[in-house]
């Protein structure tokens, strides 16, 4: 049919054919061989668009392959086989097919020449996602993912309708690059399409879906969850509107607001939900600044980010695996019985940190070298106090909290293998990047010559995390002994832990309540609303019941006068 | 092959007295299945040989038109004949199985008779070329639905009110119609549609052709079930036997909406303002109002086949929106959304029968769990459902995609806005089905009879039809494209030069 098979079909197929293999390991063993088989596919490609035809006089082109593509393309073929690895165990046939379909469809997004084959598997992957929440099949992960759905259909009909308008004003569907001008009638295609990528890339306000949805699914879920959908919105981002200045000021308030709320949530796997939006700020701030060095970063630490943060999650599913609880306040002390998880998980930990030698350094000095380059003092200050933030709520909250701290007494057993490989191979891939960047280095989609690895880059980082760590221990030691140091350290001690908390408290009650009283009012408009439209449509409403002959009769008079009395005007 | 024309309106009609002679069930039921299979192939010929925009003009008994009748054959309605022929075929075999289920078999062989008849009126309707004669067939297939109708009795007999008011109503609609067609004819003088079009711009403007006008149109509105005069439409179609509803569904509103669009475009032709004017004020307010009203309605229904009644108000809300744009794009949406929807509306009331089949009721309720125990037409169900809103790579993206363009054309785009939020009705009343199949429990106490082969393949095929007819849309599109520019040539309508 075309002269290149597209990877999605290939996941589409073997969708299609899992539920029938009745044999679970041969089952999980097929399933291991999609990822690898489509990205043989694409493999040896050379740039340029495949699968060209046309639909409806549009032209639809489902395999474009250049180096921004691929390095998506291949990122996603990795994260799609370790998720397939760590869920070995799971014999839920429902979450295998919506696995399978849900990284078939990002891929076959990140392939996309054009709009219309964009939208199609942007509504893919939000349908197919969508049932790894409901895996867990329980009322409120029911209600959860119906959350998410209207959330993610709703971007996809924004986009739907983006697609349209920019069609209407240029009769070009190509998905490039695109100028987002101030906002007028002429450009609210592009405005669409920028609200649609952006909902999906969890913008400020825009994001709660994710925090929502994410810690709803079920261990495996989250894993292949965390993975594509938000990198899939960073991919186009990258390709429709890298350089569009607004999206630095974004990006930057994306990495700071989640620190705080990371820092009191109790929820690990929530933890990182928020973590994950501080690091799509780092992305999207790339993005604005739209360098080349920039644009290098974005990748290269989307790259970096779907290996470490699916780390994290595979290390926290495990202990939840074995635990049954991801909260912080019942975990502790699981150093002793699992030694080789908490290993990953602080591998995992000193990547997102942007220790030296670890992956995410190498990704994240590009961004940062970048705004520095730029002359964005400012953007890059906040840069690293989001740095600093992020040392605080995933590299030494996560790791600390659940394998020391203080022991709950839970003895389990040690993760099983399958999940223990799958960790071991991001967290080979996390310091395999960090030790040799160039590897990544050279597929990145411009041509840049940066070193990550000198002495004031390494010694300036090094100083950060000291001095964050410092703190963190400082915290921690006051924390941890609160009665004898409370008489001793009155004003100092209130300051810090009384005042501030209760300022914090305060706010937060406040807005908590007008928010509270907004969605009751909000809701209490909704009732009323659906009230009355169920009184006129219900089934016993004056629009559905059943007329007798002469009201019926009575409405063709009525519009027959109408009628004629507007052809007599 | 020239007698082709006549043919198609013959056969039917001279094997609905042979079925009802015979009696024997089995006989009737085979005979109306080869003549509409017949029909279809005759249909499909037809069609061939209009297809490149040729008119076939068929003298009825040898009289020359205007003053004998003509069956005058060009690409729209063609394309009307093969839709209501082929979905007679589709729908012959699955009658089979549904209708011994739901009749007393004494009646069967008069249902096929009264099943043929009605074909014969729709198509008749389609093929005239003499607007008197389209009355004569318009009372044919009526006559012969309300006793279809009232069949229904078997299973509730609910259905003996529901023809009863659709009688009245039909016969009201009729009667508007034949008076509107009797000013004309004062103004003009002649019944033969090409005839009436030239003089009707000839002669100048006439109190009497307005009267005439508003007639035509309130009674063919009935007829199509214009909102709001589409109260007959919910009873009639909840209480017909499966099989009559699925074909009036897919068949008999189209060849309505196609009356109507073949008076206001050939045969009126906007030679003078009032008649764009009534379009745009009476209809299109009229269509929007339909599509939220109906589609809101069908949301809080308990029973599956009204709610997909009330969807099919819905949906001729979308066919005459199309209409009442008045330009070339939005008539073939109009026609492209008859075709898609006779398609996937046909599919969809047939998995309600077969959900009638096995359970005996259409009560939603009662519908509980019961994708795990019959997963083909639960399915077909889903696939259907997807096409009624409108996702891409069905039937129902192709109406709609054409639709919103015809809206964007005349820059109307808050009208294009509403067409997409009248669509995310149509998920919640589909969505209310897929969760009472698939995410409640089936009950405990279930006897469910299993669905025959006749049934379930002829559903797949419409349903399947839909799907290929929203990947390939190249053929539906170019005909309904060529069938809309034969519409607006026939009219000296001004906004050609603008356009």
């Amino acid at each position: 049919m075309f002269d290149v098979l597209s990877p999605a079909l290939v996941y589409a197929g073997g969708a299609a054919l899992t539920p029938f293999i009745l044999n679970e390991r041969l089952r999980q063993i097929f399933m291991l061989t999609i990822p690898v088989l489509a990205l043989s596919l694409f493999w040896n490609l050379h740039e340029g668009t495949y699968a060209v035809f046309n639909l409806m006089n549009m032209q639809i082109g489902l395999m474009r392959v250049d180096k921004l593509s691929f390095i998506f393309g291949l990122i996603f073929s990795i994260a799609a086989f370790i998720s397939v690895l760590y869920a070995w165990h799971v014999k839920d046939k429902l979450q295998q097919v919506a696995t399978l379909l849900y990284a078939g469809a990002a891929i076959g997004a990140v392939f996309a020449a054009d709009l219309v084959t964009l939208f199609v598997f942007w509504e893919a992957t939000a349908i197919a996602s969508v049932f790894l929440i409901w895996a867990r099949r329980t009322p409120g992960a029911y209600y959860t993912g119906m959350r998410y759905l209207i959330i993610q259909i709703s971007s996809g009909v924004i986009l739907l309708g983006g697609i349209i308008l920019q069609y209407q004003q240029t009769g070009s569907l190509a998905f490039d690059a695109m100028t987002l001008g101030s906002f007028s009638y002429e450009n609210a295609g592009t405005w669409a399409i920028f609200i649609a990528f952006g909902i999906k890339c969890a913008f400020p306000l825009l994001h709660n879906w994710l925090q929502d949805a994410y810690p709803a699914a079920t261990v495996t879920g989250t894993v292949t969850l965390s993975a594509f959908t938000t990198k899939l919105a960073i991919y186009a981002l990258a390709r429709g509107f890298p350089g569009t200045e607004l999206l630095i000021y974004i990006g930057a308030a994306m990495t700071l607001f989640p620190i705080f709320f990371a820092a009191i949530e109790n929820n690990l796997r929530r933890v990182l939900s928020y973590s994950i939006n501080n690091q799509l700020g780092f992305m999207v701030v790339g993005i604005g600044i739209g360098t080349p060095l920039a644009l290098n970063g974005t990748v290269a630490h989307a790259f970096c980010h779907i290996l470490y943060k699916s780390l994290l999650f595979m290390s926290v599913g495990a202990v939840m695996f074995r635990t049954g609880t991801s909260k912080a306040s019942e975990l502790g002390g699981l150093y002793k019985s699992m030694p080789i998880t908490m290993i990953f998980c602080i591998i995992g930990a000193m990547s997102i940190s942007a220790f030296p030698l670890f992956s995410g350094f190498v990704s994240k000095s590009l961004i940062l070298s970048a705004a520095a380059d730029q002359g964005q003092f400012w953007i890059w200050l906040v840069l690293i106090i989001a740095s600093v933030g992020v040392l605080e709520h995933s590299g030494i909250k996560i790791p600390y909290f659940t394998f020391f701290a203080h022991d709950t007494g839970k003895r389990v057993k040690e993760a099983p293998p399958h999940m223990l490989i799958a960790m071991g191979i991001a967290a080979f891939f996390c310091i395999g990047i960090g030790v040799y960047p160039q590897a990544l280095y050279a597929m990145l989609p411009y041509d840049v010559d940066y070193v990550p690895y000198t002495t004031s880059h390494v010694v300036s980082q090094l100083q950060l995390l000291m001095f964050a760590g410092l703190a963190f221990a400082m915290l921690i030691r006051f924390g941890l002994y609160p009665p004898e140091f409370r008489s001793v350290n009155l004003d100092f001690d209130w300051l810090y832990r009384r005042l501030l908390p209760s300022i914090f408290r305060g706010l937060a009650r406040m807005i908590e309540r007008s928010w509270h009283a907004m969605t009751r009012l909000a809701l209490y408009r909704l009732d009323r609303f659906l009230v009355v439209v169920y009184r006129a449509h219900g089934p016993q409403g004056p629009l559905a019941r059943t007329w007798p002959t002469g009201s019926m009769v009575l409405w063709i008079a009525a519009l027959l006068g109408t009628t004629l009395l507007l052809t007599y005007l | 092959m020239s007698n082709l024309p006549a043919l198609q309106i013959i056969l039917p009609l001279m094997a609905a007295p042979i079925c009802a002679m015979v009696g024997r069930p089995k006989f009737a039921w085979g005979l109306a299945t080869l003549v509409a299979w017949a029909s279809f192939a005759i249909s499909i010929l037809l069609f061939l040989s209009v297809r490149d925009g040729t008119v076939i003009s068929y003298d009825m008994g040898g009289w020359a038109p205007p003053l004998g009748i003509e069956y005058r054959v060009d690409v729209l309605n063609a394309f009307v004949l093969m839709i209501v022929s082929g979905m007679t075929s589709f729908v012959m075999p699955y009658a089979l199985k549904s209708v011994a289920s739901e009749l007393h078999e004494s009646q069967h062989a008069y249902f096929y008779t009264a099943f043929l008849l009605c074909m014969t009126g729709l198509m008749g309707v389609a093929i005239t070329g003499d607007a008197f004669n389209v009355f004569v067939f318009l009372e044919i297939s009526s006559l012969s639905t309300y006793a279809l109708v009232a069949m229904g009795a078997a299973r509730d007999k609910r259905a003996l009110t529901a023809a009863f008011n659709y009688l009245i109503m039909g016969t009201i609609g009729a009667t508007f119609f034949v008076i509107g067609l009797g000013m004309m004819y004062m103004v003009t003088g002649t019944l033969n549609m090409a005839d009436l079009a030239q003089k009707i711009a000839a002669n100048g403007d006439s109190r009497t052709l307005r009267m005439g006008f508003s007639f035509v149109l309130v009674g063919i509105g009935l007829k199509l079930a214009m909102f709001p005069l589409h109260l007959w439409l919910p009873n009639a179609y909840s209480y017909a036997p499966s099989a009559v509803t699925t074909f009036l569904a897919s068949t008999a509103t189209k060849v309505a909406i196609y009356v109507m669009a073949r008076f206001m475009f050939s045969i009126f032709g906007f030679d003078y303002d009032f008649q764009a004017n009534t379009m745009q004020f009476i209809m299109l307010p009229l269509a929007l109002v339909a599509m939220f009203a109906a589609s809101t309605v069908a949301i809080f229904q308990e029973d599956l086949k009204r709610m997909l009644a009330y969807s099919s108000v819905a949906q001729v809300g979308y066919m005459l929106l199309g209409m009442s744009f008045l330009t070339q794009l939005g008539l073939t949406a109009t026609v492209v959304h008859m075709f898609n929807h006779a398609l996937i509306k046909g599919g969809l009331f047939m998995a309600a029968g077969c959900f009638i089949y096995a359970v005996n009721s259409s009560r939603i309720d009662d519908l509980k769990g019961l994708g795990r125990i019959m997963p083909w037409t639960s399915a077909a169900f889903v696939l259907g459902g997807l096409g009624l809103i409108g996702v891409p790579m069905t039937a129902g993206f192709i109406s709609k995609w054409y639709l919103m363009q015809a809206a964007f054309e005349l820059d109307w785009w808050p009208i294009a806005l509403l067409i997409v939020a009248s669509s995310l009705l149509a998920v919640i009343y589909v969505w209310r089905m897929v969760e009472v199949l698939y995410l409640r429990d089936l009950p405990e106490k279930n006897d469910v009879r299993a669905v025959p082969l006749t049934m379930l393949v002829p559903m797949w095929g419409l349903l399947l039809l839909s799907v290929y007819f929203g990947v390939s849309a190249d053929i539906t599109v170019s005909a309904a494209s060529r069938a809309a520019n034969a519409l607006i040539g026939a009219s000296n309508i001004f906004w050609q030069s603008g356009g």
